[in-house]
């Protein structure tokens, strides 16, 4: 790693920095209801819905609203799919989808996973991509952000019966934050050369004279939701690694910052609402530290060359360029590398499947602890706090009180629901894995332990809604396409309804006052402890199958075996 | 005060441990061991274990010896349960060997002579019984006619008797002590079986125990721990199927068992148990472990003075003359007046003036006037002179020719001075004619200061009840350290004030005797109720106090977080393990497939199948050799929590990811050397 690297590395953290209290803020604002220049526009929607603004809602009359909004949302893409072939704004005239990979992507765009078992220039209509999979990128993203909202007001409350009102959270994200931030950055990128438009697909003939079909369409707009929304799911293949998804160093360093800008900044919106910003700062911490340690992990084994290519001939000094975009160089592919499967967004900008076996581990990692470094906007901080709790929880008995977290008692019913969010990680990615590998093992494609890395990789990428892929894993095989689609939406759902169960018990308590006995939960001690946990808890589930992935592959690849 | 407190030493009584061996085997009862969910597990992988070793096949002997070992995981656990469980019931054997059956003598009526000999099992509430000198009062109950002087000590383990009286605060006597003189009627208020002693015998057998809250809550979590392994080892062999590795089922099982918490699921019931076994020996009897929980979680701490934060009597401090008047007058007057005076004052008045003025003896003739309700003064006549003493206000009422005007501002400056710094003025007069004023000092007990120190440290906020004026009450306040007080304080405003603290989130802790206590005893998080209270306190609370010594509120809050500190501590220490378990058992595994994971073995451990008997060994080890832990409970030392916590993730995180590696290695050791696998 030179220092040009290192130089870039730091000036990408150096901006995150700075920019979460601005975007901490203006969420704070707007979920505690003090943005209110758009109510023109909000009355109609609210009136649309015919929901009552003012009348929050229970717990479980939120989840349930949540639950039925996606329902919906899912069935209207895979209706759009299904039926694409009849329906306008078709220039490419590409067909129906099949039953399950429509069932495949509508889970997966709805689940704010965007997994993406199709091509996208081959597969989606523009209809498709614009009315089904941009809108889900909008309203997933909404969503996710606002079960984060109602779990902090669930802390930030006391002795309260409501934590919000669904309709009025997902509205509210969508008019103040995502659709202005979205259409200012398209407006960037088609500054900085993305397509945006609704034409043909072009010819070409390349100066090698073969012939070329160059596609496009309104590519600008998606781009900037998808990664603001840490949805992932790019207009074409090969995502931001595509000259028009991602055409400069500049849009690069911005739509990295867009990976995990929400993400980061509802950690301050989180100390704000429950008031304390300290509280907020300290996960930030948690999971910042956690950030650094993988890409550096990451940017220094993508430095290291591959030894069977050095062997060959290769200059080991270039490092692992494999898979790598020459114009983003191998620290923004592994800053990108990791911030989008740390934040739960799966776009990448170089194949992870190319990575050295070191490097390839880090988005593994970050994926299996449960996307909670930054993670998904909204999810992120949700699955974090879930981690506090069982923290607070182990702490709080060696320090011999009865857990407490901002003032909230953690007792039985809070530890059952954190478990439970727990539980989804691993029986999502080994459980369904199992059983993908004894149901279908042809859709492997690599040998050996780097096979065992894709389906674990494919697994952990459905389960934690990120979207990313090891490519050669065989996702589009009906069988994939079904469990993956199980995976995300397990992954997804199983997580939420605990979390916001744990809001609605945390906002009916009492908030117990701090004292000399309580632990503080804003100083290094709960970081490193925090950090220890959602590390243990990761480490312990999935050592032995990691071992037997990308660790024996490490080991294997150094003493000079590949697979 | 002599207390029969238990040795320190007999942690591991022989007669104990062999009955806890005995009763390991009998606890694999499957209906005792689903209570333990995470032992259960255990001994359900176990059974199967031992089904798949039956039949036979490669590395048969080491099969074995794990199925064995996973037997003796479980026996273990139960062995930790059962020694817990022994010396709860050698302390309820000796409760229980002051309660040889008794025959009780009822009565028909209360002012009935004749009595009808009945064996105190058959008595039942609201049954009359008698008792006479040299009885055993059959049962618990309210004394309703009489005072006897009562000998608790087989309950308290106080020599001293005390007086038991009908009416009033000190109308409660427990069945199993002994009449020392005179004759009470008693009515019984239980029946037999409920008895106060019946129920502490049952909760320190630990055969009424139920699992606290946070013992439910932190079940959950192994229980979700315990899951989180099974799935990640249900599913590994099918991911080493993919390399073509085929696991024994007998090492999965092994691998399974050592990942999943049986360290703090073997000592959960322990901790539990000891926790309400180390209150009996501060002769604290908690009513159910929800309390001791409770009691960890003390904010507030509510202290009566008199008694508690003072000494019970007050001491005389200094003599303070009016103008014109000599010192040594009033000092004289005032030692005169005392001599006869027995109570704890009026000897340390006559103390006070002998050391300051050297005054001796009385003379002869002196009549002596004993203090009453109606005059509320004392004194002494003598030689013509009539000399009185008693509170300023009773004193003046008393002057048949009242105060000059000047004198009276004098006084009342006098008595407000002694007032304002916290003391009891009491005014003398000699032949009619004030002489001043005698300073009476609440004395702070020893050391109390110091332990209120601690109580901020600990995070407590300690208030002080008293029924002193709010000026006195400030001045004690200050000089003892507390935080803040109750002055003029009645049953009312005490229970007002804790719902108070409630409301705001706080939790509170309090103990009382009188009846008038036992609604704000009721309301407290905590209440601890005297022995020598009545009835009503003592059913009102949620503990009692034998030796009925109120500032032991501060050692049952530090057993109450000692008992969860056990918890967490042997709960992070279990989780560390499985790091270093991990070491040794995957690369054994999955040697043979990957030989690069030989990298892995870490530990360098003989051989695959030593690694695996070795983690599955010190596994079942660890348990045994954490009992004396587990009974005696983490160090405590009062601290903020920040440093609570870092001491015990170091040692307790950070030994418990260090001391496997060692141990799984030196066992690893003994098994080569013993040629075991």
């Amino acid at each position: 790693m030179d220092a040009n690297g290192i130089l870039q590395i730091l000036l990408y953290l150096a901006v995150i920095v700075a920019l979460t209290p601005l975007a901490g803020g203006y969420m704070a604002r707007l979920f505690e209801g003090r943005l209110t220049f758009l109510a023109w526009a909000e009355r109609p929607i609210y009136r649309l819905c015919g929901t009552a603004p003012e009348r929050e809602q229970h717990w479980s009359a939120y989840a349930f609203s949540l639950l039925a909004f996606n329902l919906v949302g899912t069935l209207a893409v895979y209706g759009l799919e299904r039926l694409q072939v009849w329906l306008p704004l078709n220039p490419a005239g590409v067909g129906a989808v099949s039953p399950t990979i429509a069932f495949n992507t509508a889970v997966s765009f709805a689940t704010n996973t965007n997994w993406q078992a199709y091509g996208g220039e081959t597969a989606m209509s523009y209809l498709t991509q614009m009315a089904g999979l941009a809108v889900q990128n909008f309203v997933s993203a909404a969503t996710g952000i606002a079960v984060a909202v109602a779990l902090i007001r669930g802390f930030a409350r006391h002795s309260a019966q409501t934590v919000g009102n669904f309709t009025v959270d997902l509205t509210r994200c969508v008019l103040y934050l995502l659709l202005p931030v979205a259409f200012l950055t398209a407006l960037f990128l088609v500054w900085q050369g993305a397509p945006q438009n609704f034409d043909a697909y072009v010819p070409a003939s390349t100066l090698e004279g073969v012939h070329q079909l160059i596609a496009q369409g309104p590519v600008a707009s998606q781009e900037a939701i998808k990664q603001l929304g840490s949805n992932g799911g790019g207009f074409f293949n090969a995502n931001s690694a595509h000259p028009f998804e991602n055409p400069t160093p500049l849009t690069n360093l911005v739509e990295m910052t867009f990976l995990l800008l929400l993400a980061a900044g509802l950690t301050d919106t989180f100390g704000r609402m429950v008031g304390d910003r300290r509280q907020g700062w300290a996960i930030f911490a948690a999971m910042g530290l956690m950030f650094v340690v993988c890409v550096s992990l990451a940017a220094w084994a993508e430095s290291q060359a591959n030894p069977a290519l050095t062997v060959a001939g290769m200059d080991s000094l270039v490092g692992n360029m494999e898979g790598k975009e020459v114009r983003f160089g191998i620290a923004n592919s592994a800053i990108w590398a990791t911030a989008t499967t740390a934040a739960s967004n799966g776009s990448v900008n170089a194949m992870h499947d190319s990575f050295m076996p070191l490097g390839g581990l880090v988005p593994l990692v970050d994926i299996l602890l449960g996307e909670v470094i930054f993670g998904g906007v909204g999810a992120g901080l949700y699955g974090m706090l879930v981690f506090v709790v069982l923290a607070v929880f182990i702490a709080g008995l060696m320090v011999g009180r009865t857990p407490e977290y901002l003032g909230k008692k953690i007792e039985a019913r809070e530890v059952k629901l954190a478990v439970l969010a727990i539980l989804v990680t691993p029986l999502g990615v080994l459980g369904l894995g199992a059983i993908s590998l004894l149901a279908g093992p042809e859709a492997i494609a690599a040998p050996g332990p780097h096979g065992l890395s894709e389906l674990l990789y494919a697994y952990a990428s459905a389960t934690g809604n990120n979207g990313s892929a090891f490519a050669g894993f065989g996702a589009a095989t009906p069988l994939n396409a079904i469990l993956q689609g199980v995976a995300m939406v397990f992954g997804r759902f199983a997580v939420i309804v605990p979390v916001l169960a744990i809001a609605g018990s945390a906002a009916a308590k009492k908030t117990v006052p701090p004292s000399a006995g309580t632990l503080p939960t804003h100083g290094r001690l709960f970081v490193t402890l925090l950090i220890a946990v959602t590390v243990v808890v990761g480490g312990l589930t999935f050592f032995p199958a990691l071992a037997l992935g990308p660790v024996v592959e490490h080991l294997a690849l150094f003493s000079g075996t590949l697979f | 005060m002599t207390v029969h407190r238990p040795a320190a030493g007999t942690l591991f009584d022989r007669g104990i441990l062999q009955q806890a061996a005995i009763d390991a085997v009998r606890k694999l009862d499957p209906r005792r061991l689903v209570r333990n969910p995470v032992m259960f597990a255990t001994a359900a992988v176990a059974l199967a274990a031992s089904i798949l070793t039956a039949r036979g096949g490669e590395h048969f002997g080491v099969m074995v010896q794990i199925s064995a070992w996973l037997w003796i995981t479980v026996l273990f656990a139960n062995f930790a349960e059962a020694v817990a469980e022994g010396r709860g019931k050698a302390q309820a054997a000796s409760l229980r060997r002051t309660r040889s059956e008794t025959t009780a003598k009822r009565l028909a009526a209360a002012e009935a002579e004749d009595f009808e000999a009945v064996p105190a099992s058959a008595l039942r509430a609201g049954d009359l019984v008698a008792c006479e000198t040299g009885d055993i009062i059959p049962g618990d109950g309210d004394v309703i006619s009489g005072i006897a002087t009562v000998d608790e000590s087989a309950i308290t383990g106080e020599s001293a008797p005390v007086i038991r009286e009908s009416g009033g605060d000190r109308s409660a006597v427990t069945g199993g002590t002994r009449v020392v003189s005179d004759r009470i009627v008693v009515r019984i208020t239980l029946d037999p079986g409920e008895s106060f002693l019946d129920r502490m015998i049952a909760l320190v057998e630990g055969a009424k125990r139920q699992k606290t809250p946070n013992e439910i809550a932190l079940t959950i979590l192994l229980v979700g721990m315990t899951l989180i392994f099974l799935i990640v080892v249900a599913t590994l062999p099918v991911f080493a199927s993919w390399s073509g590795t085929a696991v024994p089922a007998v090492f999965l099982a092994a691998l399974f068992v050592t990942l999943i918490p049986t360290t703090i699921g073997g000592l959960l019931s322990a901790i539990g148990i000891a926790g309400m076994d180390r209150l009996v020996k501060f002769n604290v009897i908690a009513k159910s472990g929800r309390a001791v929980e409770a009691a960890g979680d003390i904010d507030v701490l509510l202290l009566d003075k008199t008694g508690t934060i003072t000494l019970g009597a007050r001491q005389a401090a200094e003599f303070l003359p009016l103008a014109r008047v000599n010192e040594r007058d009033l000092a004289e007057a005032a030692f005169l007046s005392s001599l006869a005076d027995d109570t704890p004052e009026g000897k340390s008045i006559v103390a006070l003036a002998r050391t300051r003025y050297g005054l001796t003896g009385g003379g002869e003739g002196m009549h002596f006037v004993p203090f009453t309700a109606q005059t509320r003064m004392s004194g002494v006549d003598f030689a013509g002179s009539s000399i009185r003493k008693g509170a300023a206000d009773a004193i003046r009422a008393g002057l048949e020719g009242g105060l000059s005007a000047a004198s009276a501002r004098e006084l009342d400056h006098l008595v407000e001075r002694v007032a304002k710094t916290g003391g009891t003025p009491l005014a003398v007069v000699r032949n009619g004619r004030p002489l001043g004023v005698i300073h009476l000092k609440d004395i702070i007990k020893p050391g109390i200061r110091d332990r209120f120190a601690t109580l901020r440290e600990m995070g407590i906020r300690t208030v002080m009840i008293t029924g002193d004026n709010p000026l006195t009450a400030a001045a004690i306040a200050a000089e003892a350290g507390v935080d803040d007080f109750l002055a003029e304080a009645t049953p009312e405003r005490k229970l007002e004030l804790i719902r108070e603290y409630q409301q705001g989130g706080r939790l509170v802790a309090m103990c009382g005797d009188g009846s008038n206590d036992a609604p704000a005893l009721a309301q407290a998080d905590v209440g601890v109720a005297m022995n020598t209270g009545t009835q009503a306190a003592r059913e009102a609370g949620n503990m009692v106090d034998l030796e009925s010594d109120p500032t032991k509120l501060i050692e049952i809050v530090m057993i109450g977080k000692q008992l969860l500190m056990s918890r967490g501590a042997l709960t992070t220490f279990s989780i560390a393990n499985d790091v270093a378990k991990y070491f040794a058992i995957i690369p054994a595994l999955f040697l043979a497939s990957y030989p690069q994971l030989q990298a892995l073995n870490v530990m360098g451990l003989a051989s695959p199948q030593s690694a695996v008997l070795s983690a599955i060994v010190f596994n079942a080890l660890i348990i045994v050799l954490l009992i004396p832990l587990a009974l005696k409970g983490v160090r405590y030392r009062p601290a903020g929590a920040g440093t609570l916590l870092k001491r015990n993730l170091l040692v307790y995180g950070m030994g418990g990811l260090i001391a496997p590696f060692a141990g799984i290695k030196l066992i690893d050791l003994a098994v080569a050397a013993l040629g075991l696998a």
